[in-house]
């Protein structure tokens, strides 16, 4: 779908004399503006830009907070505290920075979640999602990090619990925990290092952002259908029609956003990361970022040695495999048909995943005994028999529906099967970059 | 790496030898990837414990003030280390328990040899002084503090994520792998320990 040939035509002399020479506008005008979308993307597919302005939104504030922020475990504390009251303006980048985090994470859920409805990581498009699934971790990592530099009791004890993880490797976990700490605790190294990579991993998502926009423009994109782009009429171009789609999209995301930034900031967060960091003392109850529940709950839910693996490490490696299952994602389904729209079971299987997800991270918010403990031990088999189980077989068993041959075809049958219709009748619904 | 199957000679000619210029390649690769790594480490190595966090001094704590069923917590090397005055109670509590009741049957004690098993004794500081426990007070499952006389077993509790250990910090219920580690210490007098 990338095009064939520009349609660009510089209009000005300076644009005719640039363009021999550094033909940034036409790569822009061929990208964003004469670039073809298929014509029946949905509001799902808006998340794509949404994340783009969060990823914009986190630079510009973290660079504006990093001025007054001081990384030094006596300093810290006091240094986020000064901006709340004493920096100009500063109490809004915060909330902004902060709660921008949390946004982040509910734009790129949505973004897989479409991605796995509508099979988007199926062939061609696997190095695109595998990418994606990098810059998934990339944020983790750099949402952990940013959690830490407050330098409250939940910043102190969630590094403390989550570098704990590498000591569950036998021989070598205690070396790489030492090395990753920078010390035998979490201390003043791991404070500065953290804020190093914290302000790093930014770029390197952006970097990778780059080349998952690319591998997208290579093979664009899906559609709620799953049939690829045949001819001239499934398409229409980004601009106006994808962009315009994006800037609703992009406002009404941004309007919940700024709900929470003004009207609840604190709603997302622990109350005690409002209290200053302290080695010798363990909150009675040690709960992550609501985005990090899920795999939480999948760590904790493995009570039992599973033969020469203990229960620690167990947890450990389930909870870093939900994360690595996803990068074979295109390998494990079989089906040959894309969209779940299709798929009357895939639909519901997928629907399932949906609501086991919300439930872990319920359950991650709960205290690990008794029945959570089971509850979360059905949710983490569910998750990975989602994946292992249910999606290599599906594709072998499931009858899929008739597809429509062609786009086209299809947005005509949603008018009311009025084939008299022209197909670029209002009902047409392109969109974005995803 | 070039490999030597498809070389040519000077005259265009494949011969099966290597080369010269294979040699030269190869001697060139080879010392790019070692330099390559020997520029690397010391931005690896830069992360490591540095002189300043290994260079902590032992410490020496005074524990003629706590009484039995008393508790003292200190900070070495960043993390607390749990002190206390069992009460005899509370050291036959932990005798009777059988070691093969025990999920990790080892002292985890620095001052005895590696594989000693964990009773009583030699998780205690000694002889005549078995009431005397001290431990990292760091939970082995994932490093959260456990809290002091709670638990199912009367010694410690980790509240993150349910770990139960016994009067002798010896796990016994919960996710927790190990008993808790014992660092090296010493009674320099009778007053006095030597942590470190």
């Amino acid at each position: 779908m990338s095009s064939d040939h520009s349609t660009y035509q510089p209009s000005t002399g300076f644009g005719r004399w640039m363009d021999q020479r550094l033909p940034i506008v036409r790569l822009s005008h061929d990208s964003f503006v004469s670039y073809p979308v298929p014509r029946n993307l949905n509001y799902a597919y808006t998340f794509g830009a949404i994340l783009m302005v969060m990823l914009v939104l986190q630079i510009l504030t973290g660079v504006v907070l990093a001025m007054h922020y001081a990384a030094s475990t006596g300093l810290a504390f006091n240094s986020v505290e000064k901006i709340m009251r004493d920096v100009n303006s500063g109490w809004l980048l915060r909330y902004l920075h902060a709660n921008g985090a949390s946004f982040f994470f509910v734009a790129v859920y949505v973004h897989i979640g479409r991605g796995l409805y509508y099979g988007s990581y199926k062939a061609p498009r696997e190095i695109l999602w595998i990418l994606g699934v990098i810059i998934f971790l990339l944020m983790m990592a750099t949402a952990f990090m940013g959690y830490v530099l407050p330098w409250g009791q939940m910043s102190f004890w969630g590094a403390t619990v989550i570098t704990g993880f590498f000591t569950a490797f036998p021989g070598i976990g205690e070396p790489i925990q030492q090395l990753l700490l920078g010390g035998f605790a979490v201390d003043n190294p791991t404070l500065n290092r953290f804020f190093s990579l914290h302000y790093l991993l930014p770029f390197m998502i952006a970097g990778v952002v780059v080349l998952h926009v690319w591998a997208l423009h290579v093979t664009g994109q899906t559609n709620p259908t799953g049939v690829e782009v045949k001819q001239k009429t499934d398409t229409l171009p980004f601009t106006p029609y994808a962009s315009v789609k994006d800037a609703l999209g992009i406002a009404l995301f941004m309007l919940v956003f700024a709900y929470f930034v003004f009207f609840m900031p604190n709603f997302l967060g622990h109350a005690d990361n409002y209290i200053p960091a302290n080695p010798l003392k363990t909150p009675s109850h040690i709960v992550p970022e609501w985005y990090f529940l899920p795999f939480y709950a999948m760590l904790r839910a493995i009570t039992f040695n599973i033969g020469p693996i203990d229960s620690k490490l167990g947890g450990v490696l389930v909870m870093f495999g939900s994360i690595i299952v996803l990068f074979f994602l295109p390998w494990l389904d079989t089906s040959k048909v894309r969209s779940a729209v299709y798929r009357p079971w895939y639909k519901l299987f997928f629907w399932l995943f949906v609501i086991n997800a919300i439930f872990l991270g319920w359950l991650g918010a709960k205290p690990a005994e008794g029945t959570y403990t089971t509850m979360a031990q059905i949710g983490t088999l569910y998750y990975f028999a989602f994946f292992l189980i249910i999606m290599p077989l599906l594709g072998l068993f499931e009858t899929p529906k008739r597809l429509p041959n062609s786009i086209t075809e299809a947005v005509l049958r949603k008018d009311g099967g009025n084939t008299g219709n022209t197909p670029a009748s209002a009902a047409a619904t392109p969109d974005t970059r995803g | 790496m070039s490999d030597n199957t498809s070389t040519t000679d000077g005259l265009g000619e494949t011969t099966g030898e290597p080369t010269r210029r294979d040699f030269l390649y190869l001697a060139t690769g080879m010392a790019a990837a070692v330099g390559a790594a020997a520029t690397a480490w010391p931005f690896i190595d830069q992360m490591r414990p540095d002189a300043s966090t290994l260079a902590l001094a032992s410490i020496d704590v005074n524990v003629s003030a706590i009484e039995p069923g008393m508790s003292l917590t200190v900070k070495w090397r960043g993390k607390p280390i749990f002190i206390r005055n069992r009460t005899a109670q509370e050291v036959e509590e932990a005798k009777e328990v059988p070691i093969t009741e025990l999920k990790d049957p080892v002292a985890r004690n620095q001052n005895v040899p590696g594989d000693a098993l964990a009773t009583d004794l030699l998780r205690s500081a000694g002889e005549d002084k078995e009431n005397w426990i001290v431990m990292i007070g760091s939970c082995t499952h994932l490093g959260c503090v456990p809290l002091g006389q709670a638990g199912d077993f009367n010694g410690w509790f980790c509240p993150c994520h349910g770990s139960h250990y016994d009067t002798a910090g010896r796990i016994r219920k919960g996710p927790a792998p190990e008993n808790l580690h014992i660092p090296v210490y010493a009674f320099s007098s009778d007053d006095v320990i030597r942590i470190g």
